[in-house]
């Protein structure tokens, strides 16, 4: 943006929205360089605050009709770099729309703002025995509005779904500044704009409001620990336990360098730091039976080598597991100065070959690798340990990040499975799709966001362009011929 | 086709702490190996009461340790850009107990302060308030217990009557004139005066224990200096309080008063360990987190450092220490329902949040209701509600309002937090106590129907 754009552009905003919503000095705008995802970094050329969905609405408006490029952002707790403003756009923090606008208890919906975060719907409505099923373990900070653009999941999601699998009704400003609203009931007429705008990245609109699912709170729950001697074994024992018929509520699991992390982190737990893995699994539901479901998966458990198998005595002893897994990615801190989470979705059965296969990619760049995953479903979070400050770490670690979603690919699984695309996994999105796939989705793109202004250059490989270079290319030829 | 990744990554050498290029240009910088710990995930956020009040990435603690980190990497400057946030943290440390990362936010600010005191020592009237209170005033116990004096003599011959009718207060802002209103009645003389040095245990002796006394807790709460001597000699401790002991300095490393607080930090170091003790007791939740970090503060002294070791690990909470010790149970009641809150730096600080729990839970008679979001900050935060009234009262307002229904006292182990609870109660006109934890296990021991109304200004 040019001195005199920009200029008229903050006053155009600060009337709009008001002083205190508008930040555009350079200093205001040095913490807003990155989200939870810190390998790219880029400086927005303001950060806006709207209070609610007609000043979104506006200055969304405004900006379409000056061509500025601009980006929803929740809390910032991504990591993918899906708010990161690379080119200089301009933040619109959603962070002050922030209510719980309406409970319908009767027909288990809630409508919050974006902003609102993603524990506080569960712990609001809780005393009257319901909560919000996703859970991603951010929750305590994230917002509902980033979580429907990253169609964000969580350990609980095995059995209950995803983000997108709760939304059922959405507001949604349109990338030329117009009010949308898709949804509302479980099955609407014509498309299904819902499921198309969660995990749209915001490069579609900006979500203003959002009607969710709420679920009854299950009447057990039942939670086990088993201290594995052996990652593969810990791998197998997950495929026999889903194998076995058995669905636990959640079915996580952390390797050594992982129980590393989280045992000197805030929130340890005392696994020995010895062992190969740890597992948690946790089954809910009716209470009758669910005693017989965790007798099942001990027994499971029990084929392999293990230390030890604890049931959860109470639920403070439940909930300190919980806490100690869901720092887990925070912990990492506490052994090395960065890290670069992967999101690679796999096969459950290749679990043991693809740990196997992450394992020598870190012998190969030496940077060790902690393994966190949502085991139930297949969803690896390796953590490349690296230190920035060392020439040539961040560009191994990035790379090495690469190298792991190609192998979870190769074995027919995906590169993300809820951390969303952003600027991180563009390149990688040819390893799951063909230069048709993507330019078709590219297409979609085109008609409601036609002239790049909401989220640009985020999700797909840049060299789709070569798509449009060589389209353009094609056709300058076919002038010539016709000539 | 050549593999295209966006080009901003990083680690380009832009983003390479150097020393050379550091802004932090004196001593005690704040220290790259706390700030490299932080991994930006975000998890801080919504325990940090200024981040929920604004929002604002640079008012929360990821923010806040980004702007530290961009400042030691010559990306930012010294101003007020930096100084805002920084400076409006409160201190309260609720960001380390959410970190997964033990990141020490609290150190990493009170360094940051310590380098805008020097860049830009505080000037005119605000350099003037600075320098009478926290060189002139607290420092000296002599001056603090003259300054108990004179608030008594204004209280009790009438001038405070006189200048409430003819409004002369009127002159001070708003949040000044509602802490005067709420300023309590005071009652018994400085405890570092007025008992002997040693005092012996009731019954067999268990434990040889100091006490540190405070400044502000000595002159505006002596009574609960009283009731803490009590109470630990009701169970068993001789109680020595060292008449060379000073202020723990708190106020000043929240300022960023560094030299100041090492000067005290040393004078205390040399007071208490003159004599063998089990441990120095503390009723005061921002002293005895300040205390047990004098070893960091005194990292650079080499003369210091280890006896600031020695010193930091004998320092506990009374109420910590009573539960450790095996509290003698007391045997009067109190008919009183109360909620208890959590002091930031008894709960963040200290991870002290069952033991003064534990201590209500002793006493016959007492009903204990829960206060929702117990550990988040009441605004008081040292002298926080001093310089920042605007964010100080929102806090307050947020923590009343959370108060349930049905109280008749609230209670607290921190003398600060005390009179920002008190301050609000006055003005809203509400009815509730606020007492400290060890009051109510005093008045429990005595047997005592206490006239709560003392307490009220």
């Amino acid at each position: 943006m040019n001195i005199d754009v920009k200029k008229k552009f903050i006053q155009s905003m600060i009337k709009l929205l008001g002083k205190a919503a508008v930040l555009h000095q350079y200093e205001e705008l040095v913490s807003y360089e990155c989200d939870g995802y810190t390998i790219h970094k880029g400086l927005p050329s303001a950060v806006l605050f709207p209070a609610n969905t007609e000043q979104v609405a506006a200055a969304v408006k405004y900006m379409a009709e000056h061509q500025i490029p601009f980006i929803p952002r929740g809390a910032g707790t991504g990591l993918s770099g899906g708010a990161t403003a690379l080119n200089g756009e301009v933040l619109i923090s959603l962070v002050r729309m922030n209510k719980l606008l309406k409970v319908d208890y009767k027909n288990r919906r809630a409508v919050v703002q974006p902003g609102f975060i993603n524990l506080k719907l569960s712990t609001s409505i809780s005393s009257e025995g319901y909560y919000y099923a996703p859970d991603p373990s951010s929750q305590s900070t994230c917002t509902i509005g980033g979580n429907v653009g990253e169609n964000a999941g969580g350990a609980h999601c095995l059995k209950y779904g995803v983000t997108t699998n709760h939304v059922l009704g959405l507001e949604v400003v349109l990338a030329d500044g117009q009010i949308v609203r898709f949804g509302g009931m479980p099955d609407t007429p014509g498309y299904d704009l819902v499921g198309f705008f969660t995990g749209s990245e915001g490069t579609m609109g900006i979500v203003t409001e959002i009607t969710v699912r709420i679920l009854k709170k299950p009447q057990g729950i039942k939670t086990v620990v088993a201290l594995f001697e052996d990652v593969a074994e810990a791998s197998q024992a997950v495929s026999d336990i889903i194998a076995a018929g058995i669905i636990p509520a959640a079915l996580e699991m952390m390797d050594r360098i992982a129980i590393e992390g989280v045992e000197s982190g805030n929130y340890p737990v005392g696994y020995p730091l010895d062992i190969g893995a740890v597992l948690i699994v946790e089954v809910d539901g009716i209470e009758a039976g669910l005693q017989d479901q965790i007798d099942h998966i001990v027994a499971v458990c029990q084929r392999f080598r293990i230390r030890e198998v604890k049931q959860a005595a109470n639920m403070q002893e439940r909930a300190s597991w919980w806490a100690n897994r869901k720092t887990a990615f925070g912990a990492m801190g506490t052994i090395s100065p960065d890290y670069l989470v992967q999101d690679g979705v796999i096969p459950r059965s290749t679990l043991p070959q693809v740990l196997a296969r992450v394992d020598e990619i870190s012998r190969k760049y030496g940077l060790r690798i902690a393994n966190v995953f949502h085991a139930g479903d297949g969803n690896l979070h390796p953590l490349i340990l690296f230190d920035s400050r060392i020439e040539g770490d961040t560009e191994k670690a990035v790379q090495a990040g690469s190298e792991v979603l190609k192998v979870c690919a190769d074995v027919g699984g995906t590169i993300t499975g809820e951390h969303g695309v952003g600027v991180e996994k563009m390149e990688d999105m040819r390893f799951v799709f063909t230069e048709v796939e993507i330019e078709a989705q590219l297409k979609v793109r085109e008609v409601l966001n036609p002239n790049q202004l909401c989220n640009p250059d985020k999700i797909f490989p840049k060299p789709s362009r070569c798509v449009e270079v060589k389209r353009y290319i094609a056709s300058v030829n076919e002038e010539h011929a016709a000539h | 086709m050549s593999v295209h990744k966006p080009t901003t990554i990083h680690a380009l050498a832009c983003d390479h702490v150097s020393l050379l290029k550091s802004n932090y240009k004196w001593e005690d910088a704040p220290d790259e190996d706390k700030f490299s710990q932080c991994v930006h995930c975000g998890m801080c956020l919504e325990a940090c009461p200024t981040y929920q009040e604004t929002g604002l990435e640079a008012h929360s603690p990821r923010g806040r340790v980004y702007l530290i980190k961009s400042v030691a990497e010559g990306k930012m400057e010294l101003n007020e850009f930096f100084a805002n946030p920084v400076n409006t943290c409160l201190d309260c440390r609720a960001c380390e107990t959410a970190c997964p990362a033990n990141v020490q936010v609290g150190a990493l600010i009170e360094e940051a302060r310590g380098q805008l005191i020097k860049s830009d020592p505080p000037k005119g009237l605000s350099g003037m308030v600075h320098k009478l209170f926290l060189h002139h005033l607290f420092p000296h116990p002599r001056r603090m217990q003259l300054l108990h004096s004179l608030l008594k003599l204004y209280q009790k011959t009438g001038i405070r009557k006189l200048t409430h009718r003819i409004q002369l207060l009127r002159i001070l802002p708003k949040h000044l004139m509602d802490m005067e209103k709420a300023l309590p009645t005071l009652t018994s003389p400085p405890a570092l005066r007025s008992h002997p040095e040693r005092l012996s245990a009731i019954g067999p002796r268990r434990a040889k224990v100091a006490v540190l006394t405070g400044c502000v807790m000595d002159v505006v709460y002596s009574d609960i200096n009283d009731a803490t001597i009590r109470v630990l000699r009701e169970n068993g401790c001789e109680v020595w309080i060292p008449q060379d002991q000073r202020c723990c300095g708190a106020l000043h490393v929240h300022a960023g008063d560094r030299d100041m607080a090492k000067k005290l930090a040393r004078m205390n170091i040399e007071a208490f360990l003159s004599e063998e003790i089990d441990a120095i007791i503390v009723n005061a939740a921002g002293c005895g987190s300040t205390l047990k970090e004098y070893d960091e503060l005194l990292k650079s002294d080499p003369q210091f450092s280890g006896r600031a070791a020695e010193f930091a690990h004998k320092i506990t909470d009374i109420s910590k220490f009573l539960i450790n010790l095996g509290l003698i149970l007391p045997e009067g009641s109190l008919d009183l329902t109360v909620t208890y809150h959590d002091a930031c730096h008894l709960a963040h600080a200290q991870n002290i949040r069952e033991e003064p729990r534990k201590l209500l839970e002793s006493i016959p008679g007492l009903r204990i209701v829960t206060l929702p979001d117990s550990d988040r900050c009441c605004g008081s935060a040292g002298i926080y509600n001093l310089t920042h009234p605007e964010m100080a009262n929102a806090l307050l307002t947020r923590k009343l309002d959370d108060i349930p229904s049905g109280c008749d006292a609230v209670a607290m182990g921190n003398p600060g937090c005390m009179m920002q609870f008190q301050t609000g109660i006055v003005r809203e006109g509400r009815a509730e106590q606020i007492v400290h934890t060890i009051q109510l296990l005093d008045w429990a021991y005595r047997n005592e129907s206490p006239n709560l109304q003392m307490q009220k200004g």
